[in-house]
């Protein structure tokens, strides 16, 4: 499908590296024709996203400075946007973040700050986010952020990225709400365990990754390729019809219960 | 055996963490030398076990500190 996002701007949030869920969902829309604009947040990501772009011969429309911990710092990012691409027609939220002495043992001995820290870089950024796009996003469109099973259910060792992945999915049914009037959809893509850096930083990554091979009814992994198709079909016309949902990229594997 | 494993590994740093070759010796420490954060050594953990087909357990991992204790790790699990 290359023309379905053929002059279509739209901002990707959260590309880290190469295995990043951001980076899959970059190539899938760069390869629907979208025009793209990265978010970073250091200095030395930057180096990282534009050695990345530059392997991958894709050509960036801009790249802003952006710390979701920051009202500030969206507020000037959202500016800039503005002034260097006017409109634009859609936003990927790819952004998370918790102590990584958080992700094991018991969700009871979560600390305040470490919840708290869950709390406003996971779910919160969405919405501080959302307030800022939309005043970009005057033609309408799609913002899609990524989430994971462990908002619904228990998952060893996902503890407090779980409860903030819970908050997440919430605010995407209150903003959908909040922005349908404007024309402007907000949907999420739940996707199975994926090699990413933030997976990594969940204590016992590679004794989970095997299970949906296993048991998932399509019995293969999920990639980050798949991910990025089903965030283009989120961000793009073809899902005009939905809003406030949760899709699942899992092989299947939410259905089954044992 | 002990020399190839170690210059696949320092590739990987060099390449990653944008260092010196020079930089990189088995005693270099990758926090307070290479100048890596803690999401680096993870990437760099990430790294190791594709170039060496392999799985590194986050007990492991975690007592990874210089180039030399990740260069040993890697030969104990190869022989």
């Amino acid at each position: 499908m290359p023309e379905l996002l053929q002059g279509k701007n739209i901002v990707v949030m959260g590309v880290a590296n190469e295995r990043s869920i951001a980076w899959g969902i970059t190539k899938s829309l760069h390869n629907a024709g979208a025009n793209l604009i990265f978010t970073n947040r250091q200095e030395r990501s930057y180096q990282k996203l534009v050695k990345l772009l530059e392997k991958n011969e894709i050509e960036p429309k801009l790249i802003v400075s952006c710390d979701v911990a920051s009202d500030e710092s969206i507020s000037e990012a959202f500016g800039e946007i503005k002034e260097k691409v006017g409109v634009i027609h859609g936003l990927v939220h790819s952004v998370a973040f918790a102590n990584r002495d958080e992700l094991k043992g018991e969700y009871a001995d979560t600390s305040r700050e470490g919840f708290l820290l869950a709390q406003e870089i996971s779910a919160y950024s969405l919405v501080a986010v959302t307030k800022a796009a939309k005043e970009v996003m005057t033609e309408g469109g799609g913002i899609v952020t990524q989430t994971y099973l462990g908002a619904e259910r228990v998952i060893k060792n996902y503890n407090v990225m779980g409860v903030a992945k819970a908050s997440l999915e919430a605010s995407v049914r209150y903003l959908a709400e909040d922005v349908g009037k404007y024309g402007i959809r907000v949907n999420a893509v739940s996707a199975g365990p994926i090699r990413t850096l933030s997976a990594k930083g969940v204590s016992g990554f590679n004794e989970k990754a095997g299970v949906i091979e296993e048991k998932a009814p399509l019995r293969r992994n999920v990639d980050q390729d798949q991910v990025g198709d089903a965030t283009l079909f989120l961000v793009s016309e073809l899902s005009r019809g939905i809003t406030g949902e949760v899709l699942h990229v899992d092989s299947g594997y939410h259905i089954i219960g044992g | 055996m002990m020399a190839d494993v170690f210059d696949r590994v320092k590739a990987i740093i060099v390449e990653r963490l944008d260092v010196e070759e020079s930089k990189v010796t088995m005693e270099a420490s990758f926090k307070d030398d290479l100048e890596a954060d803690s999401l680096d050594v993870v990437e760099l953990v990430m790294e190791l076990e594709d170039e060496f087909d392999m799985e590194i357990a986050d007990e492991e991992a975690e007592k990874i500190n210089t180039v030399g204790d990740a260069v040993n790790y890697i030969n104990s699990t190869q022989a």
